[in-house]
């Protein structure tokens, strides 16, 4: 009888079975699932159950749990036609964002990048930063990196619930997650929250300077947990929002710093190998570094040839932008830049978009300021340019 | 699925095991007396009557008290009679003094699982079948239990609330574990049409010819013949609704205060007759030699020789139904399946 009953989840299992890299050591919620899909694939059926049992009585509201225990109660009385062998009276779509969650949380499981595999986003990381998120969309994963001194180390990696129609957000209330490099704007404890956000809510900078200059609008796209009825949320669920179990948004939130932790969405992450990474890093940082000296020494056309023909800020475009430089410049006898704490994050989804945020210390005679300071670099013609530059 | 056919069928997979136990008395020395009334008890037991029944185990078990048979068999008719927490202390006992024999975990599982305690049901069903590995019957109910667990489990996995009718239906069939042995086993059959046809089953289809009603003598007066006339039209538009397979209408002739079998309710009754009607591809309903006798104007009961026949199953059972005119209209009260 064990030998055909559990055929399809077995099949589902073994389907995710991409990589072989995965520990017992069963620690997280999601880890204990996955070892009773281990045990389902050794056909030790009394050995899932035992595990799926335990993980209720430690999660009461894993909805999903619930399911993978439904199946290993019915396969003993009759076989299963498939993963979560409900009747097809309930609501299949309750169903379907299940197995969407089992789905996704298994193939995440067993398809963890290796450590020789790079988020292509985070190419630099300021002293300051100590961790960086990037969100895979495709496989409602949040991964956390830790700055290795300016380079990304992952060290945990959640399910996430993004919204209900998807990725790539461009007008308010279309419940879609925005795509693009952000940050965490604030910490919203739980006791200011309603229930439905759960352990707590770190709002992050969409609309940023690129969403903006796009015409993409909306506000409020938060990182938060679910209402205490729940241990997670279906992968596709929220308006917009990623959303966390509560647990992995505690630990999570423990990493974040206000103003400072990047949040990076991507559709699906691009993965590079480190060399990769640090080519890309080094050519960006060389066309950094010559954008200061030229700035420096005082020769206004070589300092604007590093600004893109399409270059905007706010409502200032280039010719604009020559114009207020040249006649700046001419006062100056000296002029002296100093770039610190420099961050440097490719924009997923865009053909060489870099967002480069630093300190800007800028001395000259008759004036001197410290401020942080965004651009946006891109290629044209194989060189970088900068199309947009604010405060930040 | 689960049917009720299939859930007197264990019932009587532990009244079997009781069987069994009576031809092992020997090896507990029992007395010739003592194993009449026992018997006797078996046969009233099947007779539907319940209360003779336990009156003859009563006196088996005063003359000794400890009889396995005796006391398995006062376990059942106390299940059968609604008193779960007594049954479940013989059972129990029962399980303790002969921790090898499978049916009294059975018996046990079949009332927790009526109680809708279905992790001890499946406990006790587990048990069961450790000691006697091959006991067909505890296999079928572990299985249902089993369907059940995992009802709940998808249930709370889908966060389906009590309302839903999936969830509802898996419920109430677990539930007639223990409501069928209320339901004599001629009524089931009959008033419940499943997959087995019973061996004295007729092979011909029931030819629906009605004949003219058998008055009964103490009704001689016309108002009363035309009050009769009444109920029997209103009878046969049932049978007629039930073998068009109009559902609507067929319940239609049941009273708001209808008496449902078991402990269901109402919305789970309607909805088991809503299925059994619907299962079948072809329903023909007979009514022969009805008896209308009239209890004053508002209430009469009938009493007639009912013919079932469908694609699936031919019965023939006496069934009695108990009727109130309300609002000009005849409507059944109360359905019995016998005499």
């Amino acid at each position: 009888m064990t030998g055909r009953v559990f055929r399809q989840v077995k099949r589902l299992a073994l389907l995710l079975l991409a990589f072989a890299s995965f520990a017992v050591a069963a620690a997280t919620p999601e880890d204990r699932l996955s070892a009773v899909f281990e045990a389902v694939e050794a056909n030790q059926l009394d050995v899932a159950l035992k595990r799926v049992d335990a993980l209720i009585a430690d999660y009461p509201n894993f909805r999903l749990a619930y399911l993978v225990r439904g199946d290993l109660l019915l396969a003993r009385a009759r076989p299963l036609e498939t993963f979560g062998n409900v009747l097809k009276t309930v609501p299949q779509e309750r169903v379907e964002d299940l197995r969407a969650e089992a789905l996704q949380r298994l193939r995440a499981q067993r398809q963890r990048p290796g450590d020789d595999r790079l988020p292509r986003y985070v190419l630099q990381l300021n002293p300051d930063q100590k961790h960086a998120l990037v969100v895979d969309a495709r496989r409602s994963r949040l991964y956390v990196y830790a700055n290795a001194g300016g380079k990304p180390k992952l060290i945990a990696d959640y399910y996430v619930t993004l919204g209900k129609n998807g990725i790539d957000k461009t007008r308010e209330g279309d419940q879609k997650t925005p795509i693009g490099v952000y940050h965490v704007t604030a910490n919203l404890p739980r006791k200011k929250l309603t229930d439905f956000y759960g352990a707590g809510a770190f709002p992050i900078s969409y609309p940023n300077e690129w969403d903006r200059r796009q015409g993409r609008n909306g506000h409020g796209i938060w990182l938060h947990g679910v209402p205490s009825n729940v241990y997670s949320r279906a992968p596709r669920a929220s308006d917009g929002c990623i959303v966390l179990a509560n647990p992995d948004l505690e630990s999570l939130g423990q990493r974040l710093q206000i103003g400072l932790t990047p949040v990076i969405i991507a559709d699906e992450i691009e993965w590079v190998d480190e060399a990769t990474l640090d080519a890309e890093r080094a050519s960006l940082a060389a066309e950094i570094e010559q954008w200061r000296t030229d700035w420096q020494s005082r020769d206004t056309e070589r300092y604007l040839a590093h600004y893109s023909p399409r270059f905007a800020a706010g409502s200032q475009r280039l010719a604009a932008w020559a114009t207020h430089k040249r006649k700046v410049n001419a006062g100056k006898s000296w002029i002296k830049v100093g770039l610190g704490r420099v961050t440097m994050l490719r924009y997923p989804h865009e053909r060489d978009v870099v967002v480069v945020t630093f300190d800007q210390d800028y001395r000259s005679n008759g004036l001197s300021n410290v401020m942080k300071k965004r651009q946006y670099w891109t290629k044209e013609n194989g060189r970088w340019k900068i199309l947009y530059e604010a405060a930040a | 699925m689960l049917n009720r056919n299939a859930s007197r069928r264990r019932l009587y997979g532990g009244l079997r095991g009781g069987v069994i136990l009576l031809c092992a008395c020997a090896f507990f020395g029992a007395a010739a007396a003592r194993a009449d009334d026992v018997e006797d008890a078996q046969k009233l037991m099947k007779a539907g009557q319940s209360q003779q029944a336990l009156e003859r185990v009563n006196r088996a078990l005063a003359a000794n008290p400890k009889d396995p048979q005796a006391r398995f068999l006062k376990g059942v008719i106390l299940t059968e009679q609604g008193k779960p927490s007594e049954a479940i202390e013989i059972f129990t006992k029962l399980t303790q003094d002969y921790p090898t024999l499978p049916e009294p975990y059975n018996n046990l599982a079949v009332i927790y699982a009526g109680q809708g305690q279905y992790e001890k049901a499946r406990t006790a069903l587990e048990q069961s079948i450790r000691t006697h590995p091959t006991y067909a019957t505890a296999y079928e109910n572990l299985g249902d239990v089993y369907a059940k667990l995992a009802s709940q489990a998808y249930g709370k996995a889908l966060q389906l609330d009590a309302s839903n009718t999936a969830a509802q239906n898996k419920l109430s069939l677990v539930r007639e574990l223990v409501r069928e042995p209320g339901v004599k086993p001629t009524a089931v059959a009959a008033a419940a049409p499943a997959k087995e046809t019973p061996k004295d089953a007729p092979k011909e289809a029931p030819k629906d010819t009605p004949k003219p009603p058998v008055v009964a003598q103490k009704a001689p007066e016309k108002p009363a013949a035309d009050s009769q006339a009444e109920v029997l039209k209103a009878v046969r538009g049932w049978a007629q609704a039930w073998a068009k397979k109009d559902a609507d209408a067929y319940l239609g002739y049941y009273a708001k205060d209808f008496k449902t079998p078991g402990s269901g309710g109402r919305a789970d009754w309607e909805k088991s007759r809503r299925e059994r009607i619907a299962a079948p591809k072809s329903i023909a309903v007979g009514i022969d030699s009805p008896k209308v006798t009239m209890r004053g104007a508002e209430q009469a009961t009938i009493s007639f020789r009912q013919t079932y026949k469908s694609d699936k199953l031919k019965s023939q059972s006496r069934k009695t139904l108990e009727l109130v005119k309300t609002d000009g209209h005849w409507q059944i009260r109360e359905e019995k399946a016998g005499k």
